[in-house]
């Protein structure tokens, strides 16, 4: 320890900092970054099994019919898709009270339990349905979804998908490895604060393209590694700051002193 | 070498004259100012170890050999590198994440090479180039009386030899020419700053009866479409053949949204709707940059630059950031098709504030 104290002021210290705090910066992102989450496949529901789950489950907030409760809203004309969406990606029953339920690994229900679930919001009144496989593949065509991402995405949910922040707390979710469903899902029914996408909008044709464009991207590899979370100028201004900077000053300082 | 074992050298070389060291007390004055101050001189050189000590400057001259000995290495391996990674592969690397091998190896071997003869070469600088301070006196400027007493005449010669003094017409005639020769490229360069804008900032490409229609696939909007908190993107009908497309639709640009009638609080954001539709001028009052981040549940339209909010159900009145003014309102309403169409242009300049903006 001593001689590790005696030696702090040598010109290498600063360097083996800043080597250390590159390779720590690096290590902990890539054990922190989040895994693709598993794709569920949905099977047909049964309405009354739904009821009692919804009951279990869900009545504490959205009321014992659903039409709206204390905290959670009318669920009446949401529809399959709006359920599968909120329930498919973990994010409903939310874990605690927080500004916006957000994506969850831990989806609480298996793929039967949610088709119950949206069999029953589906009956209370007429909404969007769960779109089929074959319409959210994603093998439409990129070019065309990159142009459509880039006029109606691209502002809330970052130019590489990565989300962004909205007011108050709220937040616009990272797009990568979602399922094409989900996305298909998401765009239809706008949850939270999201907009709605309707079909009158963007088709379902466009929808495939966009998410088609996603699942590009998903599959894009960094060929400079260490994308500091594509989230543009701030985290990449952070990093030229202290490590860039930090190189210079190091440097300048060594080329100012003067040879034992 | 450690810091302490430098400190008593430098105590043994501060003689009288030079600079007096904060931590060594204080000499005692004579009082009263010298008739004139001498020249301090250059303060004595300190020798650095590689000067005195011969084994010294042989490792330092090792350390300079490493150095280039490393660029050299570190370019061998990219000349090998660059014909042996395959520049599709790609490998997890520490501290970098999944990366390109090519491009990170590539990329290294290069940056090392380069910044070792860069640090090689200042290393040497610093330890065995020649480090003693220099004066060097000026040359004298002036010429001799004689020389510059020549040149006078061989100017005033010139000039009686050309018969310029003799011959005013030709004198009178060149000074004109040259004046006015300088007007041409004057006039190019006030000529180049382009057209007066005139009022292009203050109008933009909407016209009453022009469709609304969907960016980017420009198809027009039926108001039966547009269901209750959609937001349609929206370029005015015919923008792609406009002249100057991007600067029209830099300013054209309009967000089109649908709100339950009640939720609106201002009667002229309804009137100019149509059925809780209304649409917005996309570019933000503040500096410019396109407000799209519309929240469904809390109608606010955020802008991503500077977090200007503003609130749709009060005419987008701004809630909160740099901006000053509300985003202008498209009056729209629908054709006898159906589609909805502007009814009249933006009635104010869209965008941010501009000096002859009333």
């Amino acid at each position: 320890m001593n001689a590790l104290a005696s030696h702090r002021r040598h010109p290498a210290a600063i360097a083996i900092l800043l080597l250390f705090g590159l390779v720590a910066t690096g290590g902990l992102y890539s054990l922190l970054a989040p895994k693709p989450a598993q794709a569920a496949v949905a099977t047909a529901g049964d309405v009354n099994a739904g009821k009692k789950l919804f009951l279990a489950n869900c009545a504490t907030c959205h009321g014992l019919t659903g039409l709206g409760g204390l905290i959670g809203p009318n669920l009446a004309g949401v529809g399959a898709a709006s359920v599968d969406f909120q329930v498919g990606t973990g994010r409903m029953p939310p874990t605690g009270p927080t500004i916006q339920a957000a994506r969850n690994k831990n989806v609480k229900f298996s793929d039967e339990q949610i088709a119950s679930l949206d069999a029953y919001v589906a009956s209370l009144a007429p909404g969007p349905s769960i779109p089929d496989d074959q319409q959210a593949k994603g093998d439409g065509n990129v070019a065309h979804g990159n142009e459509l991402f880039k006029v109606n995405c691209a502002m809330c949910h970052n130019f590489a998908g990565s989300g962004g922040a909205l007011t108050l707390g709220k937040f616009a979710p990272s797009l990568r490895n979602v399922t094409g469903k989900h996305i298909f899902e998401a765009m239809l029914t706008g949850p939270q604060s999201m907009p709605v996408f309707s079909n009158n909008n963007l088709s379902a044709a466009d929808k495939n393209d966009v998410i088609s464009y996603l699942h590009e991207l998903d599959k894009n590899q960094n060929p400079g590694g260490l994308s500091l979370g594509n989230l543009g100028p701030v985290s990449e201004g952070m990093f030229i700051w202290i490590f860039g900077m930090g190189l210079m000053i190091a440097a300048a300082v060594w080329l100012g002193s003067k040879a034992a | 070498m450690n810091e302490n074992d430098r400190e008593p050298e430098e105590a043994q070389v501060s003689q009288p004259g030079t600079a007096v060291r904060l931590d060594q007390g204080h000499i005692q004055g004579s009082g009263g100012i010298p008739e004139r101050f001498s020249n301090p001189g250059v303060p004595p050189h300190v020798h650095r170890l590689a000067d005195i000590d011969e084994q010294a400057a042989r490792r330092a001259e090792r350390q300079v050999a490493t150095l280039f000995g490393i660029s050299m290495v570190a370019t061998v391996i990219f000349l090998v590198a660059y014909f042996a990674i395959d520049q599709k592969t790609y490998r997890f690397i520490p501290g970098i994440g999944q990366a390109n091998l090519s491009n990170v190896v590539l990329g290294v071997t290069l940056g090392l090479s380069l910044l070792c003869i860069g640090l090689g070469a200042v290393h040497w600088a610093k330890t065995l180039m020649p480090d003693d301070e220099v004066a060097e006196d000026r040359h004298r400027q002036r010429s001799s009386d004689e020389a510059r007493g020549e040149a006078v005449e061989t100017i005033m010669a010139g000039g009686d030899a050309s018969q310029v003094a003799r011959r005013p017409l030709i004198k009178y005639t060149l000074v004109g020419a040259l004046g006015i020769v300088s007007l041409p490229p004057v006039l190019q360069l006030a000529g180049s700053l382009g057209p007066l804008p005139k009022a292009d900032l203050s109008t933009t490409f909407w016209r009453k009866g022009m469709r609304l229609m969907r960016d980017p696939e420009l198809t027009p909007i039926k108001a039966s479409e547009v269901t209750i908190g959609s937001v349609f993107h929206v370029m005015p009908e015919g923008i792609d053949k406009s002249e100057h497309l991007l600067e029209q639709k830099a300013k054209a640009a309009v967000l089109l949204l649908r709100l339950e009638p009640k939720d609106i609080k201002v009667p002229k954001e309804r009137n100019w709707g149509h059925e809780g539709i209304v649409a917005y001028s996309k570019i933000c009052t503040h500096v410019g940059c396109p407000v799209g981040l519309y929240e469904q549940l809390t109608h606010h339209l955020l802008c991503p630059c500077h977090q200007s909010t503003f609130d749709v159900t009060q005419d987008c009145k701004i809630i909160f950031g740099p901006a000053h003014r509300p985003l202008p309102q498209l009056k729209i309403t629908v054709d006898s098709e159906g589609y909805l169409v502007a009814d009249s242009p933006f009635r104010e300049a869209v965008g941010p504030s501009f000096w002859e903006r009333g």
